[in-house]
């Protein structure tokens, strides 16, 4: 569906993406993921043909981007970052404005409107200003602005930044309902609405791209290295380090806090294969050690997407 | 091309809309009006050759006040990302905002056609040179339009779109009156580059392809420099 080789942007001297490539399957929904400044909405730019390349080429089904760009916009459904619309029109205005840019005419248009009002909520704000609204509800209007000609591709912007939880579950929903057939692309720094909606998670650092995958691979990736956190009660550190290290499977453990009300805090690090918990409980089991916490942490995305982001 | 009535017809709705629009055809009624009366009683004659001697120095004004939102407005909301990213291209967008300018700049002198109205009413009034007027009024407008629009995309700032447009149409209006600065060679030159001689040739009521070309060309000076500006920003 989408075939990027070698992209680059250059704001003069400064790169901002630098000879990116991936290709999108129809129907995936995929998720730009990156530290601010990483060059996602720059690659989103040119991707809908607000910016031209510097370098390198994008198809999308057949057309080149630099040949049939009003073929290709006549495919996409951009929403850039947060919504930038005419604050002065009424939102009736302005959705019918862009159903007439998009060649939707008579029964057409007015069954597309009806649809998307209900599809995005826009019901009884068609009739104020943009300018009026709050920042959710001109999201969702922009929302309706990109999915006007129903789009075979929908590029959203960073579409649920300064969202509340509430909004930010309903736009993630649309997202998800609208990608059952369609190809979706965001792009978000919020990893947990990337983990919780995207088929496939593109992680981009000084634009490059570093990670590149389905989302439940990448999140497997990062097994490897496990690690236990324990509190124990009316134990000796020093003892209670010298017995757990034993314990096969555990590679080193480490005091994690210092001992406050008699509490030690112990942070243990195994090899992700086996599976130490069983023996970790019974090796406390066999002391008089009272056990308060005892919580597995697996390495989630954050984690993952914070060592690939870090400042070289 | 149905896009481009589209967007004209969206920045026409937006100019009747926004106060700025009722500001500036106030103040442009009053100005005319005033300039017009205030010396149409003392020479007594039933024509309207004042009138028209005085608006390429109010249009070079009035008309940069009403493109200078047309591009820059959007350049500073952002909202130009949305409308470029719509099955557009550059070309709909400034032929449609161009034709919106002209339109709303011919729409500001329909209240003035009370004045030779008025005049037939008191004395005979030779309408040749009122039609011409009219006509050279709206070619003027349209060269200060495209000139303005072209103003308006090298900046997201209105207040500096304004100032620079109406620079552009001053510098225009008044170059046949400067040049005594010149050197001989370029006088001729610089005469033709002159926006009132030819828009007082068309008010005379003498149509001639000469003045219409350099109207034109003034249109697509501005429109293609738009263009290049706008090019210039991806």
């Amino acid at each position: 569906m989408i075939q990027v080789e070698g992209l680059t942007k250059y704001y003069d001297d400064f790169c901002a993406v630098d000879r990116i490539d991936f290709a999108i399957q129809k129907g995936e929904i995929i998720g730009l993921l990156g530290p601010n400044g990483a060059g996602k909405t720059t690659t989103l730019r040119m991707l809908t043909g607000y910016f031209k390349p510097t370098a390198g080429q994008v198809k999308i089904k057949d057309f080149d981007i630099h040949d049939d760009i009003v073929a290709i916009k006549q495919l996409i459904g951009y929403l850039p970052e947060s919504a930038p619309l005419y604050p002065g029109m009424l939102v009736y205005d302005y959705l019918d404005y862009v159903a007439s840019i998009r060649n939707l005419t008579g029964n057409a248009k007015a069954e597309r409107l009806r649809r998307l009002v209900g599809l995005c909520g826009l019901q009884g704000i068609m009739h104020k200003t943009i300018g009026e609204l709050s920042k959710g509800l001109k999201q969702r209007v922009g929302l309706a602005h990109a999915m006007m000609s129903d789009p075979e591709i929908l590029i959203l912007d960073e579409p649920t930044s300064g969202l509340d939880p509430n909004q930010i579950v309903e736009i993630r929903d649309i997202i998800r309902e609208i990608g059952r057939e369609k190809t979706v692309i965001l792009s978000t720094h919020i990893l947990s609405e990337a983990e919780a909606t995207c088929d496939r998670i593109v992680i981009i650092h000084q634009g490059r791209i570093v990670a590149d995958d389905r989302t439940e691979n990448l999140k497997q990736s990062g097994g490897h290295t496990r690690r236990i956190h324990l509190a124990l009660q009316n134990a000796d550190p020093a003892d209670a380090i010298a017995t757990l290290t034993t314990i096969d499977g555990i590679t080193a453990a480490a005091s994690a806090s210092p001992d406050t009300n008699s509490i030690l805090g112990l942070t243990l690090t195994c090899r992700g294969i086996d599976d130490p918990r069983p023996a970790v409980y019974a090796a406390i089991k066999a002391t008089d050690w009272v056990l308060v916490e005892f919580v597995q942490q697996t390495k989630n995305l954050e984690t993952i997407f914070r060592e690939l982001t870090k400042e070289s | 091309m149905h896009q481009v009535s589209h967007i004209m017809g969206k920045e026409l709705k937006d100019f009747f809309i926004s106060p700025i629009a009722y500001i500036v055809i106030s103040v442009f009624l009053l100005v005319t009006g005033w300039l017009f009366f205030s010396t149409f009683f003392v020479f007594n004659q039933a024509d309207m050759r004042n009138f028209f001697n005085l608006l390429p120095m109010t249009f070079a004004f009035v008309v940069p006040a009403i493109t200078m939102r047309l591009f820059a407005e959007e350049l500073n909301t952002g909202s130009y990302e949305t409308l470029l990213t719509l099955p557009v291209t550059f070309g709909d967008i400034i032929l449609g905002k161009f034709l919106a300018g002209v339109v709303f700049v011919s729409a500001i002198l329909v209240p003035t056609l009370v004045y030779p109205v008025f005049i037939a009413m008191m004395g005979e009034l030779d309408w040749g040179p009122v039609i011409g007027g009219y006509a050279g009024a709206v070619m003027l407008g349209a060269a200060f339009t495209a000139i303005g629009l072209f103003a308006s995309a090298l900046t997201r700032n209105q207040i500096i779109a304004f100032i620079m447009g109406s620079v552009i149409c001053f510098v225009l209006t008044t170059m046949d009156r400067m040049l005594f600065f010149f050197p001989t060679p370029v006088l001729s030159v610089v005469n033709y580059l002159g926006a009132s001689s030819h828009f007082q040739n068309v008010a005379k009521g003498i149509i001639d392809s000469r003045d219409i070309l350099y109207f034109l060309s003034l249109v697509f000076l501005g429109l293609y420099a738009a263009h290049l500006a706008m090019q210039e920003k991806k």
